[in-house]
């Protein structure tokens, strides 16, 4: 009855698809031949990155132990099926070399070199016997598309990963809030605001009047770009939130096109404290500071 | 092994009594700041779950509330299922404009909780229960 | 799980817990109805600074209570609201019109001094 329509990720099974005991005894042949042709086959690999001219990043020093950690990873993938350890040192991997500003075409390419290098030595060898070598890349082929794309995922996510912790810090430095008076809190909004910096904004600001004990907030969008109703019910949200911690919201530098989008998205201006300019703000937000409304001496008169 | 995409971590509360509301909402919180959710998200989750809960045992007398943890990649998720066998909502539609309520009273929540979440999903039949499943992804 | 009730003057300080159910919120709502009558009380300042999540039901309850003991002539405020919570709050449209929010007792105390007063002079 139910169907959740999340979102599904069409991604292989990364599970060791389960092998036929003659392919696993196949499998075993050729992990022997990969090893003990290793030093040839690497380095054939090698030669074959630097004529495609991939990790240019990298010197030849450090290709060369990568190469040797990669191809043991992969050979050790082929042989026991699993690739958990894969998965580990792809991420490993990757979390070295992103910084060195290899790119995703990279590391797939170079996978790719590999597999081909190991498939044609193993062409070489079992060339002679057809139906042989037929049965040699059944259980080949399947196993070593697996680890590319292992491999290559892995390094995606790794990437993605950065480049979303590279936006938070992006978004966390520039957002200040600014307590210019005792007990006022200035919220400068500037520049193209998304939800996700909204959300921030919003988070930072209510902190800040915990923290600062602010009485009143103002919130400035004279630099605001542009407005989207959801950034503009976003702030009418932070307004609303400000008040429950006691504040007074007052927004400034409203200009007619956002004005018009709150009144679109059901925003009653007229419930909402604005003032024209940032200036205009701090004034009143100080009247409001300064003036006391319930004189607490001269009490006698009853 | 690596296993597949999904990994699912599964928690369940059977919600009838108020008691079971605040449980509910507790362990919403709890995994969704095990999930890394900042504390502003995962309050708000605690929320909508409350909300959720607040409506079985309100309308439908009893229900259970699941809470399943899911990954994507390097994505991470909390997926929660309000469901229960009671009356049914009439007219859902009805029942996710804002402001409206199906019972006279001050409304379900529903609007509010579809709004915050990445995924909603309401199924409901009169006579036979009503569930909700809603999903949240760690941005 | 009862709330304590302070009585400080006159004003009644309620401070919630976390994990307050349904029916605790609703002993507090009868409790400070009660002492609200019994003492005369002309302000009442619950803290919700350990709760960590509002629902309809907790902002309906206390504005029923803020109501109820206006017209015994008392003024209910709310004070400590997480910001978390009052964000949540504002997302899903639950809203305390009508009942004054102060960020603490503090606050809370010297909103309800002025108010008083206020009242006194009125």
């Amino acid at each position: 009855m139910v169907h959740t329509n999340l979102r599904a990720v069409i991604q292989p099974k990364l599970a060791a698809q389960p092998v036929s005991e003659a392919a696993s005894a196949l499998l075993s042949q050729l992990v022997a031949h990969l090893r003990q042709n290793r030093t040839q086959l690497r380095e054939e690999w090698v030669r074959g990155i630097t004529e495609a001219e991939l990790l240019t990043a990298m010197t030849k020093e450090e290709i060369f132990a990568e190469a040797t950690s990669v191809y043991d990873s992969y050979v050790g993938a082929l042989e026991t099926g699993t690739l958990e350890a894969l998965q580990a040192y792809a991420r490993n991997l990757s979390e070295r070399i992103i910084p060195r500003g290899v790119e995703t075409e990279e590391v797939v390419g170079i996978v790719l070199l590999l597999r081909d290098v190991l498939a044609r030595s193993l062409f070489a060898k079992y060339h002679e016997d057809f139906k042989v070598l037929g049965r040699v890349l059944d259980a080949y082929e399947p196993a070593a598309n697996r680890i590319a794309i292992t491999v290559a995922v892995g390094f995606v996510q790794e990437r993605e990963r950065v480049i979303r912790e590279q936006q938070e810090a992006i978004r966390e430095l520039s957002t200040p809030v600014l307590q210019v008076r005792e007990r006022l809190l200035i919220l400068p909004m500037i520049g193209l605001i998304d939800p996700h910096r909204a959300r921030q904004l919003t988070e930072q600001l209510l902190h800040g009047i915990r923290t600062n004990r602010a009485k009143v907030v103002v919130i400035d969008i004279t630099g605001v770009a542009a407005m989207d109703a959801n950034v503009a019910n976003h702030l009418v949200l932070t307004v609303e939130a400000a008040r429950l911690l006691g504040a007074t919201v007052i927004v400034t530098g409203l200009s007619p096109e956002i004005a018009q989008t709150l009144v679109k998205i059901g925003v009653d201006l007229g419930k909402m404290n604005t003032v024209g300019d940032l200036q205009g703000g701090i004034e009143e937000a100080e009247r409001l500071l300064g003036f006391k409304v319930f004189p607490i001496r001269e009490t006698q008169a009853v | 092994m690596g296993e597949g995409a999904w990994v699912e971590k599964e928690s369940k509360v059977h919600v009838e009594t108020d008691a079971d509301i605040v449980l509910a909402r507790q362990q919403a919180r709890a995994i969704a700041r095990d999930l890394g959710f900042t504390l502003g998200n995962a309050t708000l989750i605690a929320t909508a779950i409350s909300e959720l809960a607040r409506n079985i045992v309100q309308y439908a007398t009893r229900g259970e509330v699941v809470l399943k943890r899911i990954e994507n990649g390097s994505q991470k998720g909390l997926v929660v299922i309000a469901r229960d066998e009671g009356p049914g909502i009439n007219d859902v539609r009805r029942a996710m404009e804002d402001g409206f309520s199906t019972s006279g009273r001050l409304g379900l929540g529903l609007p509010g909780v579809r709004r915050l979440m990445d995924e909603f999903n309401i199924q409901s039949e009169v006579g036979k229960g009503t569930t909700v499943t809603a999903s949240m992804w760690k941005a | 799980m009862a709330v304590p009730i302070l009585k400080q003057g006159q004003t009644l300080i309620a401070s919630i817990q976390a994990a307050l159910t349904d029916t605790d919120l609703l002993e507090l709502r009868d409790a400070l109805l009660e002492q609200v009558g019994r003492y005369r009380s002309r302000g009442v300042i619950v803290d919700v600074t350990a709760l960590d999540v509002m629902d309809s039901f907790s902002t309906r309850t206390l504005r029923d209570v803020a109501h109820m003991t206006q017209l015994r002539g008392a003024q209910t405020i709310i004070v400590g609201i997480q910001p978390e919570v009052a964000f949540a709050m504002a997302q899903f449209g639950l809203t305390l019109e009508g009942v004054p929010t102060k960020l603490d007792l503090e606050e809370g105390l010297e909103y309800l001094a002025g108010t008083v007063k206020r009242g006194s002079d009125g």
